[in-house]
This record gives structure tokens, sequence and C-alpha cells, in this order.
């Protein structure tokens, strides 16, 4: 019983949070920028799946370690510029629209996957992103090692987080992309085009979303496995709602979660096989769907969320 | 740009743009067969030779398209209501579940009554756990969309604790397997010795009432209302949230029949690949048919078609099966953007 809580106070285990944290921050500030923007974006299952193939691929393929993010990142934008053309000029339901990038994104990737190598049986493995101390600042006594002895791309999801909660909140792009999701009308009189707007956030956002995939297979692993992305994706449309649509809290509840999945891991070994491994493993997703009752009765979405805009209608 | 809705599609308009997302699917996919260095038009043959070129590849099909009817019609069920289920695997799975648990002797009766039992159970045991999203949505406005999908892994989870826990079959060396059921709770086949099930005429005959319950009906007529707008139908005195109830009572039901369905009729025993996403393709399959459900029944064997074509194909072929795959999910997004251009004009300015 004593080890189960004293697993909490070494720092291999918040290092391990924070590593799984950063594919989820990646892929929730996406999913928050196109939700922010009135567009759900139910993609980003898929999206993860073929920025984690692209990244990876890239990388495979002699391309160096940020060539790769950088494919990853324009793969990503690639299916956000179909979900935002079929959901924002063509106003086509965002739930099928979302699922079908998903299962389009997820399957093309398995066929270039199996079309690119057709022989092999395990997956070829890259060098992947190495963890980097930041001097002086990896010293701090009790965060110093969590925090900063990661990956360079850990470090790029914080910043990331910064950015966009500064963008959203300090700057007249900022402004514009939270009035289209909430009055888009009030955009459009301001002279500025909901249609661009909505796009833009999508392809933004789905290029994060690729990034977040990218991390599981250049940083986190080193190959690409199918099924890798497991729910992650829809664990972050979780978080935007925990988050209640802002970066900060978001990244809190990014950070809550894998801490738990961090903990759970280690709560199977030291459970001894009493209790099946399956129930451990279930309980990120009981806890995102717990989480999502506690918030849901004070949620305030953004009230442009999933209605489509078109010009000149009231 | 901006849309404009056109008078009346004539007939002719709305069987063309359907045949042109088709027509486009299928250029798509004949690209990625050229990438892939084979000839797209003897692919294409080749997957219609695997599909439909025979009595054992038509059988084939129809016993592939047999899941699809299930999960599309629990689909079609709910998009209709506006009810996001999106965990028609999870409930394939409880139904499953429940026919393995039921099934395997621990209730010893003849057929006649043991086969129509488990059905009900394995409907009951869907339409509860469909419930529960349902309910956290009525009660506390959480959404199901994310909620069914967590489902899907959470209840595969389970499926894998209880194939190498309770239900382990001990005679299966290592391999996460659960016991055959016993032959009274198995459906016959339709044509002796061949793998075409009774699971089949099942899904067909639900689906005909399914159209007549939608058609004909109070609850069809409210489920239509509900998914048009909610707020206008609860303004004019309807039990909005008793009639979303009864949608996910009857959509989970059905995909959970699904599950019953491949493992009473085919399978005969639970193993965690039973299903190789037919609850996903189930949306497909649904929007397809533009949630009609006797459409459902069309779409699922066009989809089953092309899985089962595809795989015969790529054994000759050397193109990756996943083609098919491809093929289903440009399908889903070219059908409803045709659908939306055959009832508005697009107009540029």
């Amino acid at each position: 019983m004593m080890d189960a809580v004293e697993i909490l106070f070494t720092a291999s285990f918040w290092v391990a949070a924070i590593r799984i944290a950063s594919p989820l921050i990646f892929a929730t500030m996406g999913e928050l920028i196109c939700e922010r923007a009135g567009v759900l974006n139910l993609g980003i299952e898929g999206i993860m799946t073929a920025g984690a193939f692209a990244g990876w691929f890239t990388v495979y393929m002699g391309g160096d370690l940020w060539t790769g993010v950088l494919v990853a990142a324009l793969v990503g934008m690639g299916f956000g510029l179909l979900h935002s053309l079929l959901t924002v000029p063509l106003g086509l339901s965002q739930h099928v629209v979302g699922i079908g990038v998903t299962l389009l994104a997820t399957s093309l990737t398995y066929y270039v996957y199996r079309l690119a190598l057709p022989e092999v049986t395990s997956p070829p493995k890259i060098e992947p992103f190495q963890p980097w101390a930041v001097p002086g600042l990896s010293k701090l006594p009790v965060v110093g090692e969590a925090l900063f002895t990661q990956t360079p791309l850990t470090y790029l999801a914080f910043i990331l987080v910064i950015l966009v909660a500064w963008g959203l909140y300090r700057t007249p792009l900022g402004l514009a992309v939270r009035a289209v999701g909430e009055n888009p009308g009030a955009v459009e009189a301001q002279g500025i085009s909901v249609t661009a707007m909505r796009m833009g956030a999508v392809m933004t956002g789905s290029a994060l979303m690729a990034i977040g995939g990218a991390f599981l297979t250049m940083s986190a692993f080193n190959s690409f496995f199918f099924n890798m992305i497991n729910g992650r994706g829809w664990v972050c449309i979780a978080l935007v709602v925990f988050g209640s649509w802002r970066p900060g809290k978001a990244l809190l509840g990014a950070i809550l979660f894998a801490a738990f999945d961090a903990y759970q891991i280690r709560l199977q070994q030291l459970s001894g096989g009493v209790v099946p491994y399956q129930v451990f493993l279930m309980l990120p997703y009981a806890l995102s769907i717990l989480a999502l009752i506690v918030v849901a009765r004070r949620a305030t979405y953004p009230k442009a969320l999933m209605v489509p805009y078109q010009k000149g209608e009231r | 740009m901006r849309l404009e809705p056109k008078p009346a599609p004539s007939l002719a308009m709305s069987i063309l743009y359907p045949v042109a997302a088709i027509v486009v699917t299928f250029v798509i996919a004949g690209v990625l067969v050229m990438l892939a260095g084979a000839n797209p038009f003897s692919v294409f043959r080749l997957v219609l030779k695997g599909a439909a070129g025979s009595q054992f590849a038509v059988l084939e099909t129809l016993t592939r398209a047999t899941p699809l009817i299930f999960t599309g019609l629990a689909v079609a069920v709910a998009f209709r209501a506006k009810l996001w289920n999106i965990g028609a695997e999870a409930q394939l799975y409880m139904g499953a579940i429940i026919t393995v648990v039921l099934g395997t002797g621990a209730l010893p009766l003849p057929a006649i009554i043991l086969v129509p039992l488990v059905m009900l159970a394995a409907l009951i045991g869907g339409a509860l756990l469909l419930a529960g999203p349902a309910w956290l949505k009525l009660r506390f406005g959480v959404d199901e969309v994310v909620t069914t999908l967590l489902l899907n892994f959470i209840v595969l989870l389970f499926v894998s604790m209880l194939l190498e826990g309770v239900l382990k079959d001990p005679m299966a060396l290592g391999w996460p397997q659960s016991p055959k059921i016993i032959a009274e709770a198995q459906l016959p086949r339709v044509i002796t010795g061949k793998r075409l099930h009774y699971g089949f005429v099942i899904a067909v005959a639900l689906a005909v009432g399914l159209w007549f319950v939608m058609k004909k009906t109070v609850l069809g007529y409210e489920m239509r209302a509900v998914g048009h707008n909610a707020e206008a139908a609860r303004f004019l005195g309807m039990p909005v949230n008793g009639v979303l109830m009864k949608t996910a009572l009857l959509s989970g039901g059905i995909a959970a029949l699904g599950g019953f369905s491949e493992v009473a009729g085919l399978k005969g025993s639970l193993t965690l690949d039973l299903s190789p996403g037919f609850g996903y393709t189930g949306i497909v399959v649904a929007m397809l048919a533009m949630l009609n459900p006797i459409g459902v029944v069309f779409s699922a064997i066009f989809v089953a078609g092309i899985f089962v074509g595809a795989a015969a194909m790529s054994r000759s072929a050397g193109v990756p099966s996943y083609i098919a795959d491809v093929m289903v999910a440009t399908s889903l997004l070219t059908m409803v953007t045709a659908i939306m251009l055959s009832r508005y004009r697009v107009k540029w300015k």
C-alpha cells in the first residue's frame, strides 16, 4: 500500500507523466482551436494516425527529425483542408464528415504503409528525438527532472500552450477566431470572412493533431504500429470539454490524465496480477467519461459550435 | 460562396448525383491502385469477380453484409433522431458476450426456445449499453459522441478480460477465445454446408420492420421530428427525452443483435477480432443508404462486396486490401457531398 503512494513522489513517474501528456497537449490544442472557431473535428483520431506515420516515414526515408515533424503537420493540414471544405462552405454534418475523415486518414495511412513496406513483419525503427536536459533548470529541485529532461517536442508542446493562450486572448486574430465560434454573423459584419477563419482554424488545428501523432512515433517510441493512437484522439475531445475550451485548463487536464495513465501502469505492476490488467487499462477511458459528467453541467460550449454559417442568413 | 435550396430535385438528378459519387470514389481508388503499380481496370474486375463472380463469392458477400446490416440499421435509427451513436462496435460485442454466456450450456433448453431467448437477452444487453450514454446526455448534457466512442475501448478491454478469465476456452491453447456455443443456440445455415446463415434473414426482416416503424408509426414520426428540430418537437408537446431514450434502446439493441448473429450464426465463439470495425463501417452503410432501413440492406451488400472482393483481389494482384477501407471511407464523403449538391445550388460571389 505504501508503495502505491510512494510512486507519486518519484521523479521517474512525473517524467513519464509529462511524456505521456505531450501528444495529448498537441492534439488537444488542435481540437481546441477548431472548436473555438465553431467546428467539431472528429477527424482527430485519423489525423493523429496519419501524422504518426508521415513523420516516422519521412525520417525512415532519410529525412531529419524536424523535417518529419513538418511533413506530419502538412499531412494533417491536408486532412484539415478536406474536413473544413466539407463542413464549412458546404455545411455538411460535422459528425459524419469527422468520422469519415478519421476512417479515410486511417485507411489511407495503412494502405500507404503496406504499399511502402510490403514485406516487413516487425516495423522498422528510426533514431527518435533524444531527451535534452535544459542547462540549469533541469537541476531545479522537485520539478527540474520531470519538466526539463524531456525531448524537444515536449518543450514545444508547452510553448504551444502559451502561444495558443496568448494568440486566442491577446491578438486580433484570436479574437476573430473566438468570435466566429460564438457569433459568426457579427464577424461577417466586420468584413471578416467566416469561411476563411473557420477553414484556417481547422487546418491549423489539424496540423497540431498530426504533430501530436508524430510525437508517438518520433519521440515516445521509434516505430509505427497499427492502432497505435488507440483512442487518444477521442480522449483529447473529452479533454477540450474538461478544460472548458481554455488552453490552460486543457493543459492541466492533459497532465492529470497522463499522470493517471502513468500511475495505472505502475499500479498494474504492483498488483502482481491479482486484478486483471485490462481493468487498469480501462481506467483512463472511464476517467474521461467521469470527467465529462463532472463538468458537463457548467460547460459553456462555444455558442456556434456545430452550427454551419451561411452568409446573409439570419 | 453561398448555398441556395434547389426546387425538388428531379428523379434523374437524385440518381445522377449518387452515381457520380460512386464514380469519383472509383477514380480516387484507381489512382491509388496505380500507385501500387497495378492496372485499375483489371484490379476492379478482380474485385467484382471476388465479390460476385461465383456462387461462393455471392454467399460470402451476403455473409459479410449480415453484421453490417445490423450495425447500419442501428446507426440509421439513431442518426435519424440525431442521436450520435458511434458505439455500435461496443454494443455488437455486448450482444456477442451475452450470446456466449447464455449459449455455452448454461441453459439446457431446446433450440426453439433457446435461440429466441438468447437473442432477446442480447438485444436487452445492447439496449442497456446505449441507455447509459443516452441517460448521461439527457440528465447531465454529456455529449454522447465521446461517451459512446470511449465505451468502444472499454468494452473491447472487457472482452479481452473475459477471454483471458472466466470465458477462456480451456481447450484453446493460449489463443484468447471463448468456448463454442452449444448446437441448440446456433442459428441454422441458409444452405447446408455454406457459411450464409439465418442471421442474414433476420437482418433483412428487421430492415423491413424498421422501415415500417419509421414510416408508419407514431414512434417513427416522433423520431424524425426530434431529429429534424428537437426544439420545435418539444414545443409541440412531444416527449423529446422519452423519444430519444426509446431511440437509444432500439439502436443499441439492434447493434447487439449483430453480435448475436455473428456468434450464433457464423463463428460459434467469441474472439477479440470478432468485429473488424463493423460498428464504424455501419456509419458508412447508414449514410450511403441515406438512413433508409431498406436502403441499408443494399448499401451493406455493396460495402461487404468491396471488402470481400478486395480481399480476393489482394491475394492475386498484390494491391493491399486496405484499398477496400479507403474506398468505403471515400464513398462516405463523396456521397454526403453529392446529396448536398443535389439539394442545393452553389453560388459563387
